[in-house]
This record gives C-alpha cells, sequence and structure tokens, in this order.
C-alpha cells in the first residue's frame, strides 16, 4: 500500500529541499555573481546580490593575463589520464579481490583505505625529493602517476563493491564456454559492471580534477592545471575578489557541466547495492 | 567421445574434507545422475569435473586423458547452472554464440549453429530478447542451447530444475531425456530430487557425506540397495524401515519393506494395526497405520480400499521382498 501524502505536506517538504539545496549551492552562486562584478562591487558592503553593472571585464583580464587554455588542457590530461590508468590498473585488481579472495584480502582491502588516512603533508618532503630526482617535477606524467596512486585506492573499493554484485555462477560459465582470463574479464565483467565502472569513473575525474594539494606543490608553468590558475589569483590581501571568482568559475565549469549531464550516473554509483 | 573416469578423487576446503575418495566410471554416452541430501558433496563432485575447482588430490580422466590440471575452458565439456547463469547483457542470439565465438568459429558456422539449436529449443521467436525478458523455462532452454552449440564430449547439470516450478519441471525433465536420446552424450546430472533421478538416469550415482552409497541403474538401486541410507533415500513414499523383534525374527538388525509390498486385509494378517492417515489419491491409497509393537508403517494399497482414522487393519509383507541389513546398515543377501 502506498503511503497517503498530502498536498500541504508535499508543498513543505519542496520548500525545505529547496533552501537546503540553495544553502549548499550558495557558495558557488556567489562566486559566479561576484565574477561579473567590478572589483569595488565585488568588496562592498553591504554586498550586492543581483542590482549591480555586470561586466564582462574580469573574464577578458584574467584570459589576458593568462592562457586559460592551457591550464585546461593540464587539467584534462591530468584528471583523465590518472583515472584511465588508475580503471586498468583496479579492474584486475577489484577482480581478483572479488571472485578469488585470499586469506588476506579483507586486510589488503583495509590496508589500502588506511593509506587514505595519511595527511598528504606527511610524505611531501619524500615524494618532492623523489620528483627531484626523477626530473617529474612540473611534468604532466609525474602528476598523472601522483594522483592515479592517490586515488587508487578509492577505484579499487568502488569497482571490488560493484564486481561483488556480480552472480560468480556467470563468470564460471563464461570459464566453462571456453573463455580465457582476458576473455572473461573483457566480454562478460566489464560490461556488466558498467553502470559501476562508469561512476567510479565520473568520481575520480571528480576528485582528480578538484585535487590541489599535489597539483600545487608538484607544479610551476609546464604542467599547472586549473588548481593553479584559481590560486595564482588569490591573494593575501584580498584585493582581486572579482577577478579570482572569474578564475574560480572558470575551473570549475567544465566539470560542473559534466556532473551535471551525469548525474544519473553518479547516483546510482553512490546508492548501488543499496538495493537489489 | 565423453568417458569420465575418477581415481580416488578427494576435495577439501581447509581442514573440511568435502570428498574423501571417490572412485567413479562414466561410459560414453551415459546419463548419470548424482543424487544425495544436500551438503553430500554432489555438486562439489561436479564442480571438479568441471574444473571449476581443483581436486586436492586423485585424477580425473577425460577420455582416458588426465585432465586434472587442465582449465573448464579446455577440457570440453558444457555446463547448465541451477541460476541459468546467462549473460544478462547480451541477447538470446549472442548468449548461444557466445563459447563459439570463444572458440572462433566463423560468423557463417556460428549463426547456422546458433539458428539450429534455437530451432531444437523453440526459441527461434525470441533470438533478440534479453535474458531478462524471458520466463524461467525459456532461460533454462536458452542455457542448455549455450551448452549445446559447443557440441561438448559431455554435458554437466548442475540442479538446472530446482528453480522451475512443478508442471514446467515434469516438462524439462522430458525434453532433456529427448535431447539426450537424439544427441547421444554423455551427460552429467545433479539432484537432490530422487524423482528426476529415478525418471532420467541410466545410472545413479548416491552420495551420502561425500562417498559413493550405491551406484546402479535405477531399479537395481531400488530393488536391491546396497545398505540402508541407499534404502530410505530412494522411492517415494519411503521404504518401511523396521527394526526390533520383528527384525531380530528374521535374524536382520534392521528390516525394510516398501509401502507397495504389504498386503492389506481387514480380517487377518502379520500385523495387526490402527490407520492413523488415510491418503487417497484415486489411484492409490497411501495408509499411515500405526502397528502394534512395531511403530509406524506405511502401505500403499488400491484406491478402492476403503478405510478410515481409527479403523482397524491387517497387514502381510510379501516374504520375498522384505530387505535385511546388518547392525553396521550393510544389506544381507
Amino acid at each position: 500500500m502506498a503511503r497517503e501524502v498530502s498536498t500541504q505536506r508535499k508543498t513543505i517538504n519542496t520548500v525545505v529541499a529547496w533552501a537546503i539545496g540553495l544553502l549548499i549551492f550558495f557558495p558557488i552562486l556567489w562566486t559566479v555573481l561576484t565574477s561579473f562584478k567590478t572589483e569595488a562591487t565585488a568588496i562592498a558592503d553591504p554586498p550586492v546580490f543581483f542590482f549591480f553593472d555586470w561586466t564582462l571585464e574580469n573574464y577578458s583580464v584574467v584570459q589576458e593575463r593568462s592562457d586559460y587554455m592551457r591550464y585546461l588542457w593540464n587539467s584534462v590530461i591530468i584528471a583523465g589520464g590518472s583515472t584511465l590508468l588508475g580503471i586498468l590498473i583496479a579492474v584486475p585488481a577489484a577482480w581478483s579481490m572479488a571472485f578469488v579472495p585470499g586469506k588476506r584480502t579483507k586486510d589488503i582491502l583495509l590496508w589500502m583505505l588506511s593509506t587514505k588516512m595519511l595527511p598528504a603533508v606527511g610524505v611531501l618532503y619524500p615524494i618532492y625529493l623523489l620528483f627531484i630526482k626523477l626530473g617529474l617535477l612540473d611534468s604532466r606524467f609525474g602528476l598523472v602517476i601522483v594522483l592515479m596512486l592517490i586515488n587508487l585506492p578509492i577505484i579499487v573499493w568502488m569497482l571490488y563493491t560493484y564486481f561483488k554484485e556480480i552472480p560468480k555462477d556467470i563468470l564460471e560459465a563464461a570459464r566453462m564456454d571456453g573463455a580465457s582470463l582476458k576473455s572473461e574479464i573483457l566480454h562478460v565483467l566489464t560490461p556488466m559492471a558498467l553502470p559501476g565502472i562508469a561512476s567510479t569513473i565520473l568520481l575520480n575525474i571528480i576528485l582528480a580534477w578538484n585535487e590541489a594539494f599535489w597539483t600545487l606543490n608538484l607544479t610551476a608553468v609546464n604542467a599547472a592545471p586549473l588548481t593553479a590558475f584559481i590560486a595564482s589569483y588569490s591573494s593575501p590581501e584580498g584585493l582581486f575578489f572579482a577577478k579570482l571568482s572569474a578564475a574560480s568559475t572558470m575551473a570549475i565549469a567544465p566539470i560542473l557541466i559534466m556532473g551535471w549531464f551525469s548525474q544519473k550516473q553518479l547516483v546510482r554509483g553512490m546508492t548501488f547495492g543499496a538495493v537489489k | 567421445m565423453g568417458s569420465i573416469r575418477l581415481e580416488k578423487v578427494n576435495k577439501s576446503f581447509g581442514d573440511v574434507t568435502v570428498i574423501p575418495s571417490v572412485d567413479l566410471d562414466i561410459k560414453d554416452g551415459e546419463f548419470v545422475v548424482f543424487v544425495g541430501p544436500s551438503g553430500c558433496g554432489k555438486s562439489t563432485l561436479l564442480r571438479l569435473i568441471a574444473g571449476l575447482e581443483d581436486t586436492t588430490s586423485g585424477h580425473i580422466y577425460i577420455d582416458d586423458q588426465d585432465a586434472t590440471d587442465i582449465p573448464p575452458a579446455k577440457r570440453g565439456l558444457a555446463m547448465v547452472f541451477q541460476s541459468y547463469a546467462l549473460y544478462p547483457h547480451m541477447s538470446v542470439y549472442k548468449n548461444i554464440a557466445f563459447p563459439l565465438k570463444m572458440a572462433q568459429q566463423d560468423q557463417a558456422t556460428i549463426d547456422k549453429k546458433v539458428r539450429g539449436a534455437a530451432e531444437v529449443l523453440n526459441l527461434s521467436d525470441y533470438l533478440d530478447r534479453r535474458p531478462g525478458q524471458l520466463s524461467g523455462g525459456q532461460r533454462q532452454r536458452v542455457a542448455i542451447g549455450r551448452a549445446i552449440v559447443r557440441e561438448p564430449s559431455a554435458f554437466l547439470f548442475d540442479e538446472p530444475l530446482s528453480n522451475l516450478d512443478a508442471a514446467l519441471r515434469v516438462n524439462m525433465r522430458i525434453e532433456i531425456s529427448e535431447l539426450h536420446n537424439s544427441l547421444e552424450t554423455t551427460m552429467i546430472y545433479v539432484t537432490h530430487d530422487q524423482v528426476e533421478a529415478m525418471t532420467m538416469a541410466d545410472k545413479i550415482v548416491v552420495l551420502n557425506a561425500g562417498n559413493i552409497a550405491q551406484v546402479g541403474s535405477p531399479l537395481e538401486l531400488y530393488s536391491r540397495p546396497d545398505n540402508l541410507f541407499v534404502a530410505g533415500f530412494i522411492g517415494s513414499p519411503k521404504m518401511n524401515l523396521l527394526d526390533g523383534e520383528v527384525a531380530a525374527k528374521r535374524d536382520a538388525a534392521t528390516i525394510g519393506i516398501r509401502p507397495e509390498h504389504i498386503r492389506l486385509s481387514k480380517d487377518s494378517g502379520e500385523w495387526q494395526g490402527t490407520v492413523n492417515v488415510a491418503e487417497h489419491l484415486g489411484s492409490d491409497t497411501f495408509l499411515h497405520v500405526r502397528a502394534d509393537g512395531i511403530g509406524q508403517v506405511t502401505a500403499r494399497v488400491d484406491g478402492e480400499f476403503d478405510v478410515h482414522h481409527g479403523d482397524t487393519v491387517y497387514m502381510t509383507p510379501e516374504p520375498e521382498k522384505i530387505h535385511r541389513f546388518d547392525a553396521g546398515g550393510l544389506a544381507l543377501r
């Protein structure tokens, strides 16, 4: 029997949901609004909301001063590359953990997750030295490797939980049908886990895109992604709020748009396995 | 060809021994059924033959070749799973074609074989559908189709009918038997249902706690059970197993008599008893009788024999049909 919900109740729920949604979205909205203000209006007290002289000046200044496309391209390569590489390594790893678990599989999974509990700054020094020795400083390749390693535990964990949902029988049937291990993973496991793999990819692109600690510390000019682009506009005196906002808007726009179009997959990915 | 031989096959999971040591000979073209209560190791034995589990020790020969260490994909066997295990993201056509694709056959051969199998299994109209859009019986037929296109040396069935409803089960039972008659390929079939075992098998292997209790044709097992376990497991309703004085009188620890081998009378007979429940099936009536000094006895009588709860009846077992067992449960002959 369906639960009866009165119209009044529905209205209240809708209003509350919108209020919470707006509250969460407000900082982003404020950043976008500020990016269209002049520097003076941006720091006006009391702050102005909608009624100011809208201007695109900040965007043109930002574009003049720094090459947005180069940062964007670096972000795409670093986020995309680290995710792709991570998936290639994590699919076989998660396959073996889900379908041929050993005595220590659970421990390995927990240990992998525990590496995420270590504050990144704790290993900054050794990794920085390693990067110098290997000549990886300020290289996109170096960042792809580091971000892949940082996010690998999450990728393996997510894929592991998706793979666990796939009945073992089906993989055994593939084996009986003459499939090699490669064919089994390629033709049976991967297509069946595709929704899960897709949401893992999405989440990891977002994580890598927004990662600021390593990208800021290990790059200078050549490999600097959009996070460095934003940082270059922040100054301790806070005099250039409008330009900083414009830079931020430009940096988050691509990932925001991607997230908007793939929200179905994202939500499915996050609730996958909760209900049969 | 599809002869399979097991030699001292042993399987343990950690400290738990599931199959102590099994020797078994399956001839080419035989329909062999592994039957036993749940947990008796019958599915494990099948999976060992399939190669989905590794033997702890012992050898498995397929067509006289040692296959113990050959991976499942290379053993040339096909398996039908209880859960059907179809590929949900592929159409029926692609499901059936999958093993052929893995064997790298050319497109024309694949098409011919898939359509041929679909024809035999009445699936021609469903080739474009996904497994999720099919009924249980159709899914099972797709699973069988996927197995037959490979032309395997033997088919392995792991409780293939237990997810189907009763009416469908009877139909599929007949279909699988017909398939065996037309293909003449070795089939190994695992079930816990002794009716399936009796109706389909050339040879039944009764398993008890990982050991083979008896191997034989359905009628051999029925009329000459080697031990108490087989006597009690095969036949429905179950054989009456009686001990005490009535057995001692016949120089046995336990005697067994099937319900249909007891003659009933309302006037006189060897054992006197009171009818507890009378199950009237129409053609037959099963009487559950409390026999004085003996215990509960089940007897089958003609449907017209009119008795009810509380009536007194007399029972006489047919002497030549009595099975005698010693204290260890082995048949005395």
